[in-house]
């Protein structure tokens, strides 16, 4: 379950019993009260958000709502004003090995002289560790990854040559071969075409029927719905977070977008279609 | 004329290309991740440190000097950080100030060192700034030599770490790699890789030992590991050539000529690179737009024969004529008959103007390329849009073998399916 914690702090204690029988394992991701600043100005703040359960999330919101932030402060990748986070019950730098991460495709250089089996092969690092070279065995790894997101034939072209969603799904095949229990993806459906479009969408179910957990930037209201088991409404703080039926709604919409109609436009679209398909 | 060299001289040509490789195989690194001007602003508030250690030690001691160097250039790049950090001011501004800064200390205290002490005006400090490799001794080469491999080493052992730093830092943070003190490796590579390098080549100049090597070794190979052999391999030849030069012609520094010959490489590479040089690149535009024209070419030539054919527009319909071209394809006559001169040269049609048998398969190709491609481009818009291209066999040479079979069949039943333009000949003379 995806909620937002209730600001008791005293909860735990007057219901003890209750709170070691009903929450054996510890939530997948504990944001806790997370502010974060660049310079003064706030970007996100005070966001507290647990997700109990490995779900597909998605992370909704307006552009500079602080949704990719989001991601790189559970990551560690922007520095806390405050707050904390935990994953699997424990500080982030001690389960980096169980993180899968696809960050933006514009965040590297696409003229780096490597092929697109060695960018793979980045994702079977971490479990490398310092000194050991890649052998058969990682190569195999991402030879599997790569034909998982149709990109087997292009193993050994320059990564330079490749399009947009080519670049999108090396990303992704990369994120596979760390073999993670959780995966944060920054907008992997942004400006891709449709064939990729289809590989993420198929991959995402995967990983539901795996029971990972997979946290997703998303900027296309309409297609919340289909993808999605939760949603997390953002803009700066969480408006609402919970599961898509509940929470997927024009009123939160309407708050988290201050009302403008052109996407609420295609929200409503996407609720009507969710509404008839059940 | 090109004498064997003395002793003097090989032990300088070792030492110079030492520091070639060095700096190349750094350097690539450095301008990967982005941090080559670095190097050069290091190099720059090196030249204080220099002065200063010489001031202390009251002679020309080489490692003192050297440490002294070292001292500030990393003096400089840290409140190179700390600008970009306490203040709004960018890394290029911080870049440019600390360097410049530097630098103007440096020749203050050079001159005051020149004029002030007796020991200093015979020191030669003014090689450090345009270099000097003639004042090289043995010593200095074996010096050279440990730190050179000191970053080979370096290199080959966190190979695959240095890469995905380079490469994607976010992603090698949250994977759990300490990139912080990744990047400060590198940059003490760096930073001994320009200190080693300043009696040589001077502080003005040292940077381009760094950047060269590296940018001219993209143009060869798109592999990093070969990228940094081809690298070390250029910053090998431009130490080497250049203190060649600099040996042979008396009292021209060693700086500027290692440069100009850094930049001659790079120069070479740019244009006659098979990766991304402007000649490979011309090849390969030439080749496709030959290749376009003649599968254009192809397709208006089997219009018009089959514009005769079917339509018995003009007689002798065998015969593709300028004339049929230029009705079928709506085009002047004068570009009609080049079209058709041009399809007699390149063996398409026979003299007559009657299609060759390989001019008619391959236009038989180039046509179901096009009218497949076509076809799919309207049934299936969106697996299309990203495999479009202007070369239609290219467009629709990866496509699903079933979704070519359902396209053929829909053509056929459309009568749009083409057929070879020469057994279509002989059935359809008869009016």
């Amino acid at each position: 379950m995806l909620r937002q914690p209730e600001h008791d702090r005293n909860a735990d204690e007057t219901a003890p019993a209750e709170a070691t029988t009903a929450r054996a394992a510890p939530p997948v991701v504990d944001v806790h009260d997370v502010t974060v600043a660049y310079h003064r100005r706030p970007v996100l703040w005070d966001v507290d958000l647990v997700l109990d359960e490995p779900r597909l999330v998605g992370i909704v919101g307006p552009n500079g709502a602080g949704k990719s932030t989001l991601i790189k402060a559970i990551l560690g990748l922007v520095p806390l004003a405050s707050g904390r986070v935990q994953i699997f019950g424990q500080e982030v730098a001690a389960v980096r090995r169980r993180i899968g991460y696809v960050p933006q495709r514009e965040s590297v250089d696409w003229d780096f002289p490597v092929t697109v089996l060695d960018v793979v092969l980045m994702g079977t690092y971490g479990r490398l560790g310092w000194l050991r070279r890649p052998g058969r065995r990682e190569r195999d790894t991402a030879r599997e990854c790569l034909a998982h997101v149709g990109m087997a034939d292009y193993a050994s072209r320059q990564i330079g040559q490749l399009s947009g969603g080519q670049q999108q799904r090396v990303f992704l095949a990369r994120a596979l071969a760390q073999q993670a229990d959780i995966y944060f993806m920054d907008e992997p459906m942004a400006g891709v075409d449709a064939a990729t479009e289809r590989v993420v969408f198929d991959l995402l179910a995967e990983l539901r029927r795996q029971h990972k957990a997979v946290l997703v930037v998303h900027h296309d209201l309409r297609t919340v719905p289909k993808y999605f088991d939760y949603v997390v409404l953002l803009n700066m703080g969480v408006v609402a977070a919970g599961p898509t039926a509940d929470v997927f709604t024009t009123k939160n919409l309407q708050q988290t977008y201050g009302g403008r109609l052109s996407v609420l436009d295609d929200a409503a679209e996407a609720l009507q279609k969710q509404q008839r398909s059940r | 004329m090109f004498a064997w060299p003395a002793y003097n001289t090989l032990v300088v040509l070792a030492g110079a290309s030492l520091l070639g490789m060095a700096g190349g195989l750094v350097g690539s690194f450095a301008v990967l991740r982005r941090r080559s001007l670095l190097g050069d602003a290091l190099a720059h508030a090196a030249l204080p440190g220099l002065c200063l250690a010489f001031l202390l030690v009251g002679r020309r001691s080489l490692p003192a000097m050297q440490a002294g160097a070292l001292a500030t250039g990393v003096l400089g790049v840290i409140v190179i950080a700390l600008l970009r950090r306490a203040t709004r001011v960018k890394e290029d501004a911080a870049i440019g100030i600390v360097l410049s800064v530097a630098f103007g200390a440096g020749v203050v205290l050079l001159r005051y060192i020149q004029n002030e002490t007796t020991e200093g005006s015979k020191a030669g400090l003014d090689a450090y700034l345009f270099g000097k490799t003639a004042g090289m001794i043995a010593a200095d080469v074996v010096f050279i030599a440990a730190v050179a491999a000191l970053c080979a080493a370096a290199v080959l052992i966190l190979f695959k770490e240095l890469k995905l730093v380079a490469f994607d830092s976010a992603f090698a943070h949250v994977q759990g790699w300490p990139t912080l003190s990744l990047d400060l490796l590198l940059l003490g590579l760096i930073a001994v890789s320009v200190v080693i390098s300043l009696p040589a080549v001077g502080v003005v100049l040292t940077a381009a030992l760094l950047i060269l090597p590296g940018a001219a070794a993209r143009f060869w190979t798109s592999r990093l590991d070969r990228l940094l052999v081809v690298a070390m391999l250029f910053g090998l030849l431009t130490g080497a050539i250049g203190t060649l030069i600099s040996a042979q012609v008396a009292g021209l520094p060693a700086g500027p000529l290692i440069v100009l010959v850094g930049a001659a490489l790079f120069l070479i590479s740019a244009l006659a690179g098979p990766r991304r040089g402007a000649v490979a690149r011309w090849i390969a535009l030439t080749l496709q737009r030959r290749q376009l024209a003649k599968q254009r070419l192809l397709i208006a030539l089997y219009e018009a024969s089959d514009l005769a054919k079917t339509q018995g527009l003009l007689p002798g319909a065998q015969v593709i004529t300028a004339g049929a071209l230029a009705v079928s394809e709506a085009m002047p006559i004068a570009k009609a008959r080049r079209d058709v001169r041009a399809g007699q040269r390149a063996g398409l049609l026979d003299r007559a103007g009657a299609w060759t048998e390989r001019g008619a398969s391959q236009a038989l190709a180039a046509v179901r390329a096009q009218r497949i491609c076509r076809q799919a481009l309207r049934d299936y818009p969106e697996l299309m849009v990203s495999r479009f291209d202007l070369d239609y066999s290219a467009a629709v040479a990866d496509l699903p073998r079933e979704l070519l079979e359902t396209i053929e069949l829909k053509l056929r039943r459309e009568g749009a399916w083409p057929d070879n333009p020469r057994s279509g000949m002989t059935a359809g003379t008869s009016p």
